[in-house]
């Protein structure tokens, strides 16, 4: 028997279902089930009326948070972009081996460390005595005395930028590195310096690869809990503080599962990009 | 070639090494300065601004997070005890979902694949807000069962998608020439096809122990009172401002991040993990 034949006759069709079904119904149960409770919850009053006051009070209260929140997430989402394609690119177009290898081998550090330790982390590096401050004091770029902390929207962004590019970078120069090196030699036989190749002949190659990872990249931003509270959790911070506040202070699971909403609707813009992108990929394998 | 062009050539090359060098730097900088401080803060006794280093250094505040009795060893075996168990449950949901997704011919395989995109592609805080409420209800919270099932359900999907990725990288020939020599289906899928997929799998497994190990929200929610991982440990001494505590607590949790970090590019390409769906 032909294993094609095999596999499309119905029961081992059922067999299939009967195998994917456990993994399904946690998603359902787990991911699905609980997402609808929130947007739901997001409409209702305490005792289970049809309102819209969760969203009034929510943008009272926290209209500048929504703000500061995707204002971070955007410029977090960005700098990672460039710091990306800066890394790939070198990987791939650089001339010094033995510094392509000291980059291969610095940039990926944290990609597996938790965000919670990257907080804590940069509470000690951007602290007034934390080592970036000595660094510029030491090479003088910065006076003793006016040493500050950068334990507000600018700590998060880096600690963002420091734990998201390794992943990013990855996609990126591996997507990089399967271009037809072809390509790239041709046009540096026709003379084309090495910025022009980056931008005009491997940054469209990779374009789809380097979407991808931002979107998920920001997609994760947006829900980190850890990072804002340990760096920065006094107003304007971002809203899943806002969130955890409403919950664990007040009990409000309305305000709560509405900030929830809002920042599932500034999700919503990369996630229809990624599932688009995501399921062309998989149904043609 | 004049002897000018040749010297500026030569001073050329040094400017470009001196700025090369001095990129790397900063970047190396940016990586490792962040860690470096937090092993300082490890070993410091005592540091308060405007010293730019620890007055003291030592080792006091290890003997108190190594102390048999302490709170931190109590929620290492606490952390260790749920990621193990969040493994166990993940794959035994994952591998035969993996199975049906890399081999069988699927109906509604799209779909399918759609639905174990979602966790990815949206925030998961409101997730764990949600269950954490209904689970208060069916008093669940504060227990390990409660945590364990966050863990698994978030560390699924990538488990499902490793072990699909796993199952597909087998070679369909192998099992045929089995099945050909008279072999049953079954034997011929725990001889030949388990086995080659086996270190995809394992990979997969660690990922879920990292991801369970290090998880903090869904915890955070879930897990209080009564739960206290590492992570929660780590978050509650450093608002209460005991740097040190938590600085130790920081290191434990980063020497198997990193380990695995070096370790993965042996069994997981760059160019594999950047197809990984996540």
């Amino acid at each position: 028997m032909s294993s094609a034949a095999e596999q499309s006759s119905p029961r081992a069709t059922w067999a299939g279902m009967a195998l994917v079904s456990p993994a399904l119904l946690v998603i359902v149960v787990f991911f699905l089930g609980p997402l609808l409770a929130s947007v739901v919850s997001s409409f209702q009053t305490k005792a289970g009326a049809w309102t819209l006051a969760n969203f009034d009070k929510s943008f009272e209260l926290y209209s500048g948070d929504v703000w500061y929140t995707a204002v971070i997430v955007l410029v977090s989402t960005l700098v990672v972009g460039l710091m990306s394609v800066a890394i790939g690119g070198y990987l791939t177009l650089g001339t010094n081996p033995r510094a392509q290898g000291v980059l291969r081998w610095l940039y990926r550090w944290p990609l597996f460390i938790p965000f919670i330790v990257a907080g804590q982390v940069m509470r000690t590096f951007l602290a007034k005595n934390g080592l970036l401050n000595q660094l510029l004091i030491g090479s003088g770029i910065l006076e003793p005395l006016a040493a500050q902390s950068y334990l507000d929207w600018r700590g998060i962004v880096l600690a963002f930028v420091w734990k998201q590019t390794p992943f990013v970078a990855l996609m990126v120069a591996g997507a990089m590195a399967a271009i037809e090196s072809d390509h790239i030699e041709a046009a540096r036989n026709l003379g084309a310096g090495r910025l022009r190749i980056l931008f005009e002949i491997i940054i469209p190659q990779i374009r789809r690869t380097l979407m991808v990872g931002l979107v998920l990249s920001y997609v994760t931003m947006l829900s980190v809990l850890s990072v804002p509270m340990m760096i920065n959790p006094n107003s304007p911070t971002m809203m899943t503080v806002d969130v955890a506040y409403r919950i664990n202070a007040h009990g409000d699971y309305g305000v709560a599962n509405a900030l929830c909403l809002i920042s599932l609707l500034l999700a919503s813009v990369g996630a229809w990009f990624y599932l688009r992108h995501g399921v062309a990929r998989k149904g043609v394998q | 070639m004049s002897a000018a062009s040749l010297d500026s050539g030569r001073s050329g090359r040094i400017g470009k090494m001196l700025i090369r060098a001095t990129v790397l730097g900063l970047f190396a900088f940016f990586i490792f300065g962040p860690l470096l401080n937090l092993v300082l803060w490890a070993f410091a006794e005592r540091w308060y601004f405007p010293n730019k280093l620890p007055s003291q250094f030592g080792f006091s505040f290890w003997a108190r997070v190594f102390d048999p009795r302490g709170n931190a060893m109590a929620s290492l075996l606490t952390s260790v005890g749920i990621a193990v168990t969040t493994v166990v449950v993940c794959l035994a949901i994952a591998v035969p979902a993996g199975l049906a997704l890399g081999r069988l011919q699927l109906r509604w395989r799209g779909a399918i694949m759609l639905v174990f995109l979602l966790p990815s592609a949206f925030p998961n805080l409101p997730v764990y807000v949600n269950i954490a409420r209904v689970f208060y209800e069916l008093g669940l919270n504060g227990t390990v069962a409660g945590v364990v099932l966050v863990h698994a359900a978030h560390g699924l999907v990538l488990a499902v998608w490793i072990s699909a990725a796993a199952f597909a990288a087998v070679d369909k020939a192998l099992e045929e020439a089995g099945r050909n020599l008279g072999a049953g289906a079954w034997w011929c899928f725990l001889t030949i096809t388990l086995p080659l997929a086996a270190p995809g799998i394992i990979a997969g497994g660690i990922f879920v122990f990292l991801e369970s190990l290090d998880e903090f929200t869904g915890t955070f929610f879930v897990g209080v009172p009564d739960v206290i991982t590492l992570p929660l440990l780590m978050f509650n001494a450093s608002m209460g401002g005991n740097y040190q505590i938590a600085s130790i607590t920081a290191l434990l949790l980063l020497v198997p991040s990193v380990g695995f970090m070096l370790l993965v590019e042996r069994f997981l390409k760059p160019n594999v993990m950047a197809t990984l769906g996540r």
